[in-house]
């Protein structure tokens, strides 16, 4: 078996693992997993409606997983896309309810804004990392949690004591009256458009720039990276921010274009963890990362329908996410696996 | 408030909110020093505080007062088992272990709400009879000053706390056991050579870290909150991660940095109440951060310098150079 072959089908092996294990888990439980995943199936594709919401929840999907990948490209683990992702939500929601301009600039400006947030928080671990050699993972789930306490005293701070900052005015909103009506008026926005935009800014910069040569480079090996001439300290700081940026406009998503405010959390949003799934199953290709986002927000979207409808937690369905995951960074084993099976097929 | 009414209220709250951070950072202590990173400590955690709460509103009946404590050991032995699985991925199936981890953290609040969910038909648990009782030191209380602060009123899980740490160091600092597991995690090919079992060694390590997260999740449930819900474990996973780190790797250490960062948590919720201009006038968002930017300090080098187990994160391949 090829190896190009064996990288398609370990995600989808575990896919398919992580489904199995999960109707086990149904049936254990004494749940119909017929019933569930029906459900669960009718969540996703049932009518327009849910087609549109589906879409809407894939788009902070597709950047959350982006920043992921772009930072594993150059061999540095972004866990910290939650703390971005939330820092960009805030600053998107702030700019767009505090100004007052034309709709040209207005929603740029706050999409940028959401970014260079998202960049800042991507910034610091970068610098750590260049300067200190600190290593990025704890760095950045220390950043999560700072960014979600100092949003929460921003947004008590800019409502005057109150829990959630004012409605963006609409010349910052993503909202689309158009693309609400084709889906029977759900909540679907232009942001979706934005995200696939960012899937191509990816490829470009990875595929089609010295930056992004220099970036994959340090990725492989920062030594001969360093010995043929690149600055590789350089290129951390710069992968980081890139990134930041990424999951910062995955923030902007939820306030421009879903929610249009934020409430303060008592927890994290959860789509910068699940981004790190998305990354991963896509193997932290721009393609990829559409194909993995497409799969966990379906499956997130989804599993609103099973309580109603089958009246199954819809915690199951985290329970098949967190086993894929585990599975896909278990790829050892299933590729060890596969070498077997392909051996003994030769031997007959 | 005066000064020392502040003190009586604000040192056993911290010892109170450092108790389960210290469980979990030990536990973090024994994996790292094996060569494993373990992110699922949250998870494990998480494991532990909805283990016991369940054990405890299903048995309070059967054991009475000894519920919480035999909790306590049920949450251990499910964590353990559960933290089996993140043994598994990053020891034998080479799984980078950041990502089992991460897997570790989603699986174990799945479960859990799953479950939780399953039983009761809501979000969360009902509320637990059966707490962990303050007791009060013999002698020990009598002491002026000192006494009311540190031995009125203590959460016996605290006291386990302190002892396990210092256990914790006897076994990584004077044992083979401790030798052998600090060895394996800092060049496992050299252990390996002197006909150590790595991978073994690995395996009981991770366990232990599990154990003792579970016992910590279900110490801070039992005590702190009484229920189970999705916000039950907030971070104290993640917080227990800085605290062993701040804590450099060391049992002492770690307990140290948990005490400390309990005092950050009492401060955060306490600060409003105290008749102190100087820290009234503080937000209270900077005492809530103040462990985690302390961390990055630590790890900057600002506070010292935190080196790590030099195999720590990376699987051992058997004749792999």
């Amino acid at each position: 078996m090829s190896n190009k072959v064996v990288n398609i089908l370990v995600p989808i092996i575990s896919i398919i693992l992580g489904l199995i294990v999960g109707a086990i888990v149904m049936l254990v439980s004494g749940y119909d997993p017929v019933a569930g995943y029906i459900a669960l199936w009718n969540g996703i594709f049932g009518d327009a409606y849910a087609v549109g919401e589906t879409i809407r929840q894939i788009s902070p999907y597709i950047l959350a997983g982006l920043a992921v990948a772009f930072a594993f490209r150059t061999g540095l683990f972004n866990i910290g896309v939650e703390g971005q992702l939330m820092v960009g939500w805030f600053a998107a929601a702030y700019v767009g309810s505090t100004f007052e301009l034309p709709m040209i600039i207005h929603l740029p400006l706050s999409l940028l804004a959401a970014a260079a947030a998202g960049a800042l928080w991507g910034l610091i671990p970068g610098l750590l990392k260049a300067t200190f050699r600190v290593h990025e993972v704890i760095v950045t789930i220390m950043m999560n949690y700072i960014a979600l306490h100092t949003v929460n005293a921003l947004i008590k701070a800019v409502s005057g004591g109150g829990y959630k900052t004012e409605k963006i005015h609409p010349t910052a909103s993503l909202r689309s009256d158009f693309l609400s009506q084709l889906t029977d008026f759900s909540t679907l926005h232009y942001g979706i458009f934005v995200a696939l935009a960012m899937v191509i800014v990816t490829w470009f910069i990875l595929e089609k720039t010295k930056t992004g040569f220099e970036l994959k480079s340090v990725g492989f090996n920062d030594h001969a990276s360093q010995y043929a001439g690149m600055n590789v300290n350089k290129n951390i700081i710069l992968s980081m921010v890139i990134s930041g940026a990424f999951a910062g406009l995955g923030g902007a998503m939820e306030a421009l274009g879903t929610f249009g405010n934020m409430t303060n959390r008592g927890g994290f949003t959860g789509i910068g963890f699940d981004g790190i799934a998305v990354a991963l199953l896509g193997a932290n290709s721009p393609l990829g990362v559409i194909f993995g986002a497409s799969l966990f927000g379906s499956l997130k979207y989804g599993a609103n329908n099973m309580p109603n409808a089958a009246n199954i937690p819809l915690e199951i369905v985290s329970i098949v996410i967190a086993l894929i995951i585990f599975f896909v960074a278990s790829g050892y084993i299933i590729r060890v696996g596969l070498q077997r099976l392909a051996k003994k097929k030769e031997a007959k | 408030m005066s000064f020392l009414e502040v003190l009586y209220f604000i040192i056993p709250t911290t010892i109170a909110y450092a108790a389960p951070l210290i469980f979990t950072a030990i536990g973090g202590v024994f994996s790292e020093r094996s060569g494993v990173v373990n992110i699922g400590l949250e998870g494990l955690m998480v494991m532990g505080a909805f283990v016991g709460i369940v054990f405890n509103l299903f048995f309070a009946d059967t054991f009475g007062s000894w519920t919480p404590w035999v909790a306590l050991l049920v949450a251990m032995l499910v964590s353990a088992a559960f933290s089996v699985m993140h043994a598994v991925a990053s020891i034998s199936f080479r799984a980078d272990q950041v990502v089992s981890g991460v897997a570790i953290n989603m699986l174990g609040i799945a479960i859990a709400l799953f479950t939780v969910k399953m039983i009761y038909g809501k979000g969360q648990t009902d509320f637990i009879q059966e707490k962990i009782a303050r007791i009060n030191i013999p002698v020990l209380q009598d002491i002026p000053v000192i006494g009311p602060m540190f031995f009125k009123s203590v959460y016996g899980s605290s006291v386990l706390a302190i002892l396990v740490a210092i256990l914790a160091w006897f076994i990584i600092y004077k044992t083979p056991f401790g030798l052998r597991l600090r060895s394996v995690g800092e060049h496992p090919m050299a252990a390996d050579t002197m006909g150590i079992n790595v991978t073994k060694i690995r395996y009981i390590a991770v366990i232990i870290s599990g154990g003792l997260a579970g016992i910590g999740g279900a110490v801070y449930s039992q005590t702190m909150t009484g229920d189970f819900g999705h916000a039950t474990i907030n971070g104290q996973g993640f917080m227990a991660l800085a605290a062993m780190i701040f804590g450099k790797w060391h049992p002492i250490g770690a307990m140290a940095a948990a005490l400390f960062f309990g005092f950050a948590q009492a401060l955060a919720i306490s600060a409003g109440s105290i008749d102190v201009e100087f820290i009234q006038k503080i937000p209270s968002v900077f005492f809530l951060i103040l462990p985690y930017a302390l961390t990055i300090l630590a790890l900057a080098g600002f506070i010292g310098k935190a080196n790590a187990p030099k195999a720590s994160g990376t699987p051992y391949i058997k004749g792999s150079r």
